[in-house]
């Protein structure tokens, strides 16, 4: 299973956990960089289909209506794909409240963030965690982590 | 945007998005790349979290970022929280299980894994569980183990899952798992139960063992489901008004594995699936999920009959449902369930049908294929209306496939061959273009064999063809039919239908087959069907006009420039001269075998089918004269050439006897013919003589008369044709220049032109057009001794000769170079003449003689007259 979310910018976050694939090849789904002034629907079929090609698996497409971001999900043949959809849904629903309306620029500027956001939703390519609660909490204690060390860092 | 270097990633970021060009995008990328690289060098590690950050924005645009694969590792290493929250993420980037680089990972994973710290724990089990290589597995597998039982459940859901990772990269690792896992099961947390009962599923799939282990716990994950089926509202775990639906579609999938092929944890859970399939909601998407997975687990479970039909319901609800991924769904699910329950499926029917009307053609495509695997002998009326209907709406790419599944459903289910034949004949009005030839074929052979039907068929696409020629197929099914039963046509229709009862008259039949050759739709196919069809209309019909038109058709296709049409325009002109054995020829073609019903999708090696290749396939060219020749075989076959030729035998004798070889091995390329026998010697020596000049060809020969037969046909297709070999000739006295003269005399067609004579020693060439290439001549060039008795046997024949530059000359070995008085020898020469210059030769001649000694002779040949060959 893997997971990428873009928007017309091109690739904001991408997760393969197939790493059996060398990284070059898969780096495929990121071609769509040129899509930054005509993107269209052709662009992101060309993405499914190289990720399609690559994972050997059905790709499930979730076009959300967030703020212009798209999502695209691999899914084996044994996956259930109407869930692969609650699953970018709820994706975005934590993104949503830890960026507090998340856009496009979010995205860019904590591409990071949205790579941690995921691991706690996501493990192995399975679903880790159905609370919402339970995610935004552990990614704001973490946060809150990385501030205290960078206060320390300060005073010292 | 000059600035050299820009120290954070925001700027970076910044600057990468203002880049106009791509040119522009890579000098920034270049630029800071380098930076980057430098900076590692110098082992600056007040900048490595910075770095680290914008080299991975860099990854992420594409651009390389191998290079920083080791200082992720690094920044992994450090103390710092924030520094290993991004080393781990850098990790899991740049690194894939391939690169050596893993195992100095493996170290600090596992000082991470032991660490006070929950999250820290978290980072590191979410960096094994994404990227572990089967060596980190084994590594690391106790310190995972351990954590699965640890007290903290933010640590125990990532430790199952981390723990999928590594029984799927090292299955035999399964087994330590197995206790702690089904200790999960009782777990209160839903993260921690939804992360362990992925883990059970996993090890079920991996091994038979596991899973019959685990059947025990199909109570337990009932009762979860239950609870959360009937639990209240709960809003941590609510999505639009549906408790857990991951949760509980895990359960439904382990319950799925579980009760395969197991009645009693089937039995177990019938109430449950029940219930979930009856309570929940299915207008959103989350609901339709759960019901989908519901499904699948009934089907895949050997559950009771009411459950199953509950479930092909639930299905036929999302048929109808407006999301496109659910009607997606459902017709991929009853595609696979078909086998399990056809009759649940059939009542869908009609909503299935709805869907090939479907925008998305993704849905138009599984609702074609899973209509036609609903087709039986009790609907087959409708559901072929119904393809039909959506035949002739289809889109392109899906016609081929769908001419050839309702032909093949057709002929599996027809209620009755007029059925049949109707239905075909719609397809091949609506998709005539899109028909396979073995379709094709097939319709002509179940037109051929209902000799009932063949009137209505053939009125049937008479009127068809009048309304539309566009349709390739349905012209060369109608151009064969009505080739065929032109008879029939023109004898007027005792159909009731409106449109059949009108009269149709010869030259109506005519006109609509000139008109499909005017047309803008004919091609070389079409051309060679409707030449055979004009053919065979000319025994069909009985008015000398038709006859006299259709000839004149067929004159004009003489100088066709298709080979093929050329040379059966003028092998059926020839066979006019031939009004005795013509109707016999085109007599009507044998009732055609029936053929092993074409498996759909199939592709036929032989693109001529059977014996209708002759009449139906377009590719078999080369093939089509030996067909051809079959055909006329079967026609002659008792009529009366071979009588005529069965006379030849017994009445020639003595040196006619050679004539006859030589008229035979003209007939058959003429090589290897013995030398003559003497004079005196008895008929039946002629006729194992006869019988070695027939043995050098490839045809192998059954009887005489057969063979005769074989060769005057031959012959008569060849287009030049020689009656001497059908009439017995008169016996000549031995000394008479043979040839010349009993062939000139008896047809005039091949004469024998004397090229030398002296010494008692003749030479002279009979021309004849090659049967296989007009532009070869073939020069049968015969020796002779007419010395006589006194003169003696001539010995060591040569001859040489050579041709201008425009022609090639090919030389057989000749028959003997040994000539017994009053007897021959012939050698053949082929001449490839593509200018059509006049052909002149050169000759030298040698031979010895008994009262000459050696002669050579140097001769020229002028060249034949006008049309002599």
């Amino acid at each position: 299973m893997s997971h990428n979310s873009f928007s017309h910018g091109g690739q904001k976050c991408a997760t393969f956990w197939n790493t059996k694939i060398p990284r070059s090849s898969t780096e495929g789904a990121a071609d769509s960089k040129d899509g930054r002034s005509r993107a269209g629907r052709r662009q992101r079929q060309n993405v499914v289909l190289k990720l399609t090609k690559h994972l050997g698996s059905m790709a499930v497409f979730g076009n959300y209506r967030y703020a212009s971001l798209y999502f695209i999900t691999g899914v084996g043949p044994q996956d259930n794909e109407l869930l692969t959809l609650e699953i970018i849904h709820r994706y975005v629903e934590v993104l949503d409240r830890y960026f507090g309306n998340v856009c496009e620029l979010d995205l860019i500027f904590n591409f990071h963030r949205a790579y941690f956001i995921l691991d706690e939703l996501l493990l192995a390519g399975e679903m880790q965690e159905s609370s919402k609660v339970t995610v935004l909490q552990a990614i704001h204690d973490q946060d809150a982590i990385e501030v205290e060390d960078a206060n320390e860092e300060r005073s010292k | 945007m000059r600035q050299t270097v820009f120290y954070r990633l925001k700027d970076l970021i910044k600057a990468i998005r203002a880049c106009k060009t791509h040119a522009d995008e890579r000098a920034v990328i270049q630029k800071e790349s380098a930076f980057i690289r430098t900076s590692f060098k110098e082992e600056n590690t007040e900048l490595r979290h910075a770095n680290i950050s914008k080299l991975l924005y860099i990854h992420m645009l594409g651009y390389p970022a191998h290079f920083g694969q080791i200082e992720c590792l690094k920044l992994a290493a450090s103390p710092m929280f924030s520094d290993k929250r991004l080393g781990y993420l850098g990790t899991m980037l740049l690194l894939d299980e391939n690169q050596e680089v893993l195992t100095l990972l493996t170290n600090s994973l596992k000082n991470d894994l032991n660490h006070s710290n929950m999250y820290i724990v978290g980072l590191a089990l979410c960096t094994l569980g994404n990227i572990a290589s089967a060596e980190m597995s084994r590594d690391l597998c106790s310190e995972v183990e351990k954590l699965l039982g640890s007290s903290n459940m933010y640590i125990r859901k990532k430790a199952a899952l981390c723990a999928i990772r590594i029984i799927r990269k090292v299955p035999d690792l399964q087994e330590n798992f197995v206790v702690r896992a089904s200790s999960l099961l009782n777990d209160r947390n839903h993260g921690v139960l939804l992360s362990g009962i992925t883990l059970i599923t996993e090890m079920c799939l991996l091994s038979q063992d596991t899973l019959v282990k685990f059947r025990k716990a199909v109570p337990v994950l009932v009762r979860h489901l239950k609870n959360l089926v009937i639990a209240g509202f709960s809003a941590e775990h609510d999505v639009t008004g549906v408790t857990d639906p991951f949760l509980q579609i895990k359960i439904l999938r382990l319950l799925r594995f579980l009760g395969k092929d197991d009645v009693e944890s089937s039995e177990t859970m019938n109430d449950i699936l029940a219930q979930v399939a009856t309570n929940t909601e299915s207008t959103k998407n989350v609901g339709n999920s759960i019901l989908y997975e519901t499904v699948l687990t009934i089907m895949d479970t050997p559950s009771d009959n009411a459950l199953r039909v509950l479930a092909i319901n639930i299905l036929g609800k999302f048929l109808s449902n407006r999301d496109n991924n659910i009607r997606y769904v459902a017709l991929t699910t009853l595609n696979k369930s078909i086998s399990l329950d056809v009759n649940a499926v059939q009542r869908h029917r009609n909503i299935i049908l709805d869907c090939l009307r479907d925008a998305d053609i993704s849905i138009r495509r599984r609702a074609l294929e899973l209509s036609f695997s609903l087709i039986n002998e009790s609907n087959v009326r409708v559901l072929t209306r119904e393809l039909l209907a959506f035949l002739e709406i289809a889109d392109n790419e899906f016609r081929p496939s769908m001419t050839t599944k309702i032909c093949l459903a057709a002929e599996k289910f027809a209620p009755n061959k007029r059925w049949h034949i109707d239905t075909v004949m719609r397809v091949l009005k609506l998709a005539g273009n899109h028909v396979r030839e073995e379709m094709l074929a097939a319709f002509i052979r179940l037109v051929t064999q209902t000799s009932d039907l063949q009137g209505y068929a053939v009125h049937k696409l008479y009127a068809a063809l009048r309304e539309d020629i566009s349709q390739e197929s349905l012209t060369l099914a109608g151009v064969w039919v009505i080739g065929e039963f032109g008879d029939i046509l023109v004898s007027g229709g005792n159909y009731e239908e409106e449109e059949l009862t009108k009269e149709v008259s010869e030259s109506d039949v005519i006109d609509l087959l000139e008109s499909i050759l005017a047309g803008p739709f004919a091609n070389q196919v079409l051309r060679e069907y409707i030449v055979t069809g004009l053919m065979k209309l000319t025994s069909r019909f009985t008015s000398a006009s038709s006859v006299e038109r259709i000839k004149q058709l067929l004159t004009g296709f003489k100088t066709s420039i298709e080979v093929e049409i050329q040379q059966r325009a003028v092998e059926y002109l020839n066979l006019f001269q031939y009004d005795e054995i013509r109707p016999a020829v085109l007599e009507r073609m044998p009732v055609m075998k029936i053929r092993e019903t074409i498996i759909a999708g199939e592709r036929l090696n032989s693109a001529a089918p059977g014996s209708a290749g002759a009449q139906t396939s377009s590719s078999a060219g080369p093939s089509d004269q030996d067909l051809l020749l079959d055909l006329m075989g079967i026609g002659t076959s008792g009529g009366t050439t071979n009588a005529q030729i069965s006379t030849v035998v017994p009445a020639s004798s003595g040196s006619s006897n050679a004539n006859n070889i030589d008229l035979l091995a003209d007939l058959f390329g003429g090589t290897n013919v013995s030398s003559p026998p003497p004079a005196s010697s008895p008929s039946a020596a002629a006729v194992s003589d006869l019988f070695a000049g027939i043995g050098s060809t490839p045809a192998p020969v059954a009887s005489p008369p057969a063979s005769n037969a074989g060769g005057n046909i031959l012959d008569l297709l060849g287009g030049d044709i020689t009656m001497t070999a059908t009439s017995p000739t008169p016996a000549p006295a031995p000394s008479r220049p043979a040839p010349a003269s009993s062939n000139g005399s008896s047809t005039g067609q091949q004469k024998s032109y004397s090229v030398y004579s002296k010494n008692g020693f003749s030479v002279t060439f009979t021309p004849q057009r090659d049967s296989g290439n007009p532009n070869v001549v073939n020069i049968l060039t015969t020796f002779r001794n007419d010395a006589g008795e006194s003169g003696g046997a001539i010995d060591g024949v040569e001859f040489h000769a050579a041709v201008t530059k425009t022609q090639q000359m090919q030389m057989r070995p000749a028959s003997s170079s040994e000539i017994a008085p009053g007897g021959n020898a012939t050698q053949l020469i082929k001449i490839a003449n593509p200018q059509k210059t006049p052909v002149r030769l050169r000759l030298k001649i040698v031979y010895i003689t008994a009262n000459h000694g050696k002669v050579e002779e140097l001769s020229e040949f002028a060249g034949f007259p006008e049309g002599a060959y």
